[in-house]
């Protein structure tokens, strides 16, 4: 289970759920978890069209995540953003339907495109992984501070000289980059669960930006490692486990939630009741 | 205010002859007005009178066709001017204290991650004593209430130490006794921190005990003065174009429009529209 190829499958994963998580919370921060859902399908056009003039998958996943973040922003600028978002995938997944058509992939390169194929990474691949990663991880300590600031108040950031559309191109190329390294590993589909359920699960479980944060990519860590270990030993898709397991950990994370808000209000009730009593006695 | 100086160099901001088209509509015309350090400006006028239009310029965020606006410049590249935006919604799910938001004020715009430092924490603690939110420093700012969260907005423009502090309708929405105790907070800032403070609203009653000044916004002119000065039949007649009455009632002024013969006539007050 930890040798060769598995070591591979083990390390790619855990860079993106390290990125995933952190890029995530601000995705939570932002509420942008539709171009979230829009940019990986516009990566994935972009891996069909690169298969089809015969270049680097990774090349066609960043040229084609970028020129979406980009569009979302410029359109969301003049018209309402889930709209830009919206006509952004419908075009990017009419491309990937039309190089599709056009290529000789076999079915399975192609599923595994937007199911990933963690398994399938190779170590000359982990390479471009690991510095988008660190580039992602590295773009977004140096923005953290105007960008909540920009996501929690945007009018008061604009005053303060943080303008709202720069911080929100800065934000999409991250999520884009973020996308095209995490394709090739969990796949088009699947990354966008590595996005919303760690950061959406951590919130609950704390108050602190930065520990929400931290809280974030140990979820997202611990959701793609047992969804390889259990793929590995049930035979069974690894994206299965990471988007039932994704889900899981936010229910956890709503039950402890409403757990602690039920113990914090129980002494009141009956601080509350006694006092009645004493009043009636 | 008597005994207080009002030469040049206590002068905070000046707005002078400015005017603001957008879009062909014209929003402001010739709008002149001066604050002094320390002073407690209302900026009255009825919804869409113009008011945040002029504080956007004031903020920079809007270029006016014409005029000027000088803020005076503090130390050592401070933001100088503190802003409390009209309607905030924070989500109630979202990881953020009260005192995370008002660290944000000190250094919000820098790159970099917020390193934890005792000095910080020291400036953080001390400004949420200020605005006493001491009490609710730990909890989800999206879950605390109106009166509270303004408060807590309040100490993240001011922590900074700007020389002007902005706000738009930060009454609005308010319960009556959350109005008081933030017109009281920011009539305290004013006077002890020497701060300017400029506060938009569309009912200028809460601020009629604390007021040093008016700005009332009406037809997109302006008319500035002290509140006796400013709110008379006389002076918001001239500035509406039409009669106005001003109504004193149990310590509360109503600004109404209307020809009161013709009210009297009627029986009725479809004629009179109270303005503010």
């Amino acid at each position: 289970m930890f040798s060769g190829l598995m070591l591979t499958a083990w390390e790619s994963a855990s860079i993106v759920a390290v990125v995933a998580g952190v890029v995530g919370f601000f995705i939570g921060l932002r509420g942008s978890a539709f171009a979230a859902h829009a940019l990986p399908n516009g990566a994935f056009a972009g891996a069909a069209g690169a298969s089809l003039i015969g270049v680097d998958a990774i090349a066609g996943l960043a040229v084609f995540s970028i020129l979406g973040a980009l569009t979302i922003a410029a359109l969301g600028r003049r018209a309402r953003h889930d709209v830009a978002t919206a006509l952004v995938i419908v075009v990017m997944l009419g491309l990937g339907s039309l190089f599709l058509s056009m290529t000789t992939e076999y079915a399975p390169e192609i599923f595994s495109l937007l199911f990933g194929e963690v398994l399938g990474v190779s170590s000359s691949e982990l390479i471009p992984i690991a510095i988008i990663g660190v580039v992602c991880i590295a773009a977004m300590f140096l923005v953290y501070r105007p960008l909540m600031l920009s996501s929690v108040m945007p009018d008061v950031a604009e005053a303060r000289g943080v303008g709202s559309t720069r911080m929100e191109v800065i934000f999409l190329v991250i999520v884009a980059l973020t996308t095209t390294m995490a394709v090739p590993v969990v796949g088009a589909l699947l990354i966008f669960s590595l996005l919303i359920s760690p950061a959406a699960a951590a919130r609950s479980f704390t108050n602190r930006p930065f520990t929400a944060m931290g809280l974030s990519v140990l979820i997202a860590l611990g959701t793609v490692w047992s969804a390889i270990a259990l793929a590995y030993l049930s035979n069974l898709p690894i994206g299965f486990f990471v988007g039932s397991i994704g889900a899981g950990t936010y229910a956890a994370g709503r039950l402890w939630a409403g757990w602690k808000r039920n113990r914090a209000s129980t002494p009141r009730v009956a601080g509350g009741r006694s006092r009645a009593q004493v009043q009636i006695s | 205010m008597q005994g207080r100086a009002v030469d040049g160099s206590d002068e905070i901001l000046a707005v002078d002859g400015v005017s603001v088209t957008l879009s062909g509509r014209e929003i402001l015309r010739d709008v002149t007005f001066h604050i002094n350090a320390g002073e407690f400006t209302g900026l009255i006028g009825s919804n869409g009178a113009g008011k945040t239009t002029l504080i956007r310029v004031i903020l920079g965020l809007i270029t006016p066709s014409s005029g000027t606006v000088r803020v005076e410049s503090g130390s050592r590249g401070h933001p100088l001017i503190g802003y409390v935006p009209q309607r905030i919604t924070l989500d109630p799910d979202m990881p953020l204290r009260a005192r995370d938001l008002v660290g944000l004020g000190i250094d919000g715009q820098r790159f970099g991650l917020p390193l934890p430092s005792a000095t910080r924490r020291k400036q953080v603690d001390e400004m949420l004593d200020a605005v006493d939110a001491t009490r609710f420093a730990d909890s989800r700012v999206g879950n605390l209430s109106g009166g509270e969260q303004q408060r807590i907005l309040i100490a993240h423009a001011i922590i900074s130490h700007p020389r002007l502090l902005l706000l738009d309708e930060p009454l609005a929405n308010l319960d009556i006794g959350s109005e008081q105790e933030v017109v009281d907070l920011l009539a305290r800032i004013a006077r002890e921190q020497r701060i300017a403070v400029l506060i938009s609203t569309h009912d200028m009653n809460p601020l009629l005990p604390v007021m040093d000044r008016i700005v009332y916004v009406a037809n997109g002119r302006i008319a500035t003065g002290t509140t006796a000065e400013v709110v008379s039949s006389e002076s918001l007649t001239k500035l509406y174009g039409v009669h106005v009455d001003v109504i004193h009632v149990h310590n509360r002024i109503l600004v109404v429009a209307g020809r009161r013969e013709e009210a009297l006539q009627h029986g009725g007050s479809e004629s009179i529209v109270e303005l503010v």
